[in-house]
């Protein structure tokens, strides 16, 4: 039988939260490898683990997978979350790295200095209003159906209702014109693999808090 | 019979040349819809075309498709440049999205502050000759084929490629303790085959015509949001 897939990343949501969610939606339970410090990495770094010696790192199915892009795919493909022919695929990967650059945005904020996060924020929210969430709205609205792409659960739903719980957190009056993609993100929270994976105790990591932070910093030597 | 692929974009390399590679090496022909004003832009944004009003935008089989991975994606996928099966994709798409952050490195190098440019050219050679070229020779060394995956030409091989195109513009001399590197990057544009590339279609995105690696300041004011 075969192991559980192994994360190695630092104890936070970074560029791993994405494949927590995607593995939890697949109802694929898997391990957790937390860096603590800088020495941690220079140790999996050491014994060849990291191929361009970056975390995330999964370890999966005999493979010791870098690059976010390469284990969601694979995850996806695996557990039948990437549509069923390559049209589908298109719009699917089409609109998750829509979400994928935001949550780029949301990375580099929630790392920069504090003198700079205001203006930030200022700007990530008027993507978020202006650009992003009207455009998943009028996906939900052209269909009409229960799900992204193809009528049926996706990744796409699931990346997209993982932006969905940042934006609530960041301001949840965001959220406030978009009824379908609320609809959305009810739907999807009370998937059973979903709904284990918000209750407190589960792999699900809370947001970047100081304590976090100066942890990163010294994990990746970043000032 | 299907329309050529349409490329949306500006007369540059950007965010879409690794895709007007792509179609190359897969034998397809493309016709190119150059941005050349803000007008330009506006008006695709404003005529819905562009789901994130951002670009590249490729016009391909009945789709309006933006972000540059999904249309790679799809080219790819299409034209059986994607591995076997999901463990060969695995490897591609860890090795192209290493290729990607290195590209991405040197395409946006000339929007690099004046007095931050010469740190990163320093940080570019630095990671091209002990991060990037070292991880693609071993993968090489490994299996000692002429393609990275599968032994079988896959778009790993042409993105790579590319990358070794802009690698030898930035500093030839990066490639000097490469050989597998160097190898590859002859066979993968010579193997004899109905779709592959033609010496002269590469050389035709390398030639004048084509934008030269350098983002020059109009273009860059367009390409602003």
């Amino acid at each position: 039988m075969a192991a559980k897939p192994k994360l190695y990343y630092f104890d936070g949501r970074g560029r791993m939260e994405p494949i927590r969610w995607l593995l939890a939606a697949a109802g694929v339970e898997f391990e957790e490898e937390f860096l603590e410090t800088s020495k941690d990495l220079e140790k999996l770094r050491n014994d060849g683990s990291l191929m361009f010696q970056q975390v995330p790192m999964v370890e999966i199915d005999g493979m010791k997978l870098v690059q976010c892009r390469a284990i969601l795919n694979y995850i996806a493909a695996k557990y039948n979350l990437y549509g069923k022919d390559t049209k589908e695929r298109a719009l699917i990967d089409m609109y998750i790295e829509g979400v994928a650059d935001l949550n780029e945005m949301y990375l580099f904020w929630s790392i920069s200095p504090p003198n700079e996060q205001a203006a930030k924020m200022t700007q990530m929210k008027d993507k978020i209003a202006n650009c992003y969430l009207p455009a998943f709205e009028k996906v939900l609205k052209s269909h009409g159906q229960d799900y992204v792409v193809g009528n049926r659960l996706s990744r796409a739903d699931i990346h997209l209702v993982e932006l969905l719980y940042t934006v609530d957190e960041l301001d949840p009056s965001l959220l406030a014109n978009f009824p379908l993609l609320k609809a959305l993100k009810a739907r999807i929270s009370n998937l059973p693999n979903v709904k284990k994976f918000l209750q407190p105790g589960s792999p699900r990591k809370p947001p970047m808090d100081e304590k976090c932070l100066a942890k990163v910093k010294e994990i990746f030597q970043l000032k | 019979m299907a329309g050529k692929p349409r490329l949306h974009y500006f007369n540059t390399r950007g965010r879409m040349e690794s895709i007007r590679w792509l179609l190359a090496a897969a034998g397809v022909e493309f016709e190119e819809k150059l941005i050349q004003t803000p007008e330009d832009l506006e008006k695709l944004k404003n005529d819905g075309s562009l789901m994130f009003q951002q670009v590249p935008m490729v016009e391909i089989d009945g789709m309006k498709l933006v972000q540059s991975r999904a249309i790679l994606n799809y080219i790819a996928a299409k034209h059986n440049l994607y591995g076997k099966d999901i463990k060969e994709r695995a490897l591609i798409d860890m090795y192209i999205e290493g290729v990607a952050d290195l590209i991405e490195m040197i395409m946006y190098l000339p929007m690099t502050p004046r007095d931050e440019k010469d740190a990163k050219i320093t940080q570019i050679k630095d990671r091209t000759i002990n991060r990037y070229l070292p991880a693609f020779e071993k993968v090489l060394k490994s299996h000692g084929q002429d393609y990275l995956v599968g032994n079988k030409l896959s778009r790993a091989d042409i993105h790579l490629v590319e990358l070794l195109y802009y690698v030898e513009e930035v500093d030839p001399s990066l490639l000097a303790n490469f050989p597998l590197l160097k190898v590859i990057s002859f066979t993968a544009l010579r193997t004899e085959g109905p779709r592959l590339p033609s010496w002269n279609l590469i050389f035709g995105l390398l030639g004048p015509h084509h934008s030269p690696g350098l983002c020059c300041p109009s273009v860059s004011k367009l390409a602003r949001p």
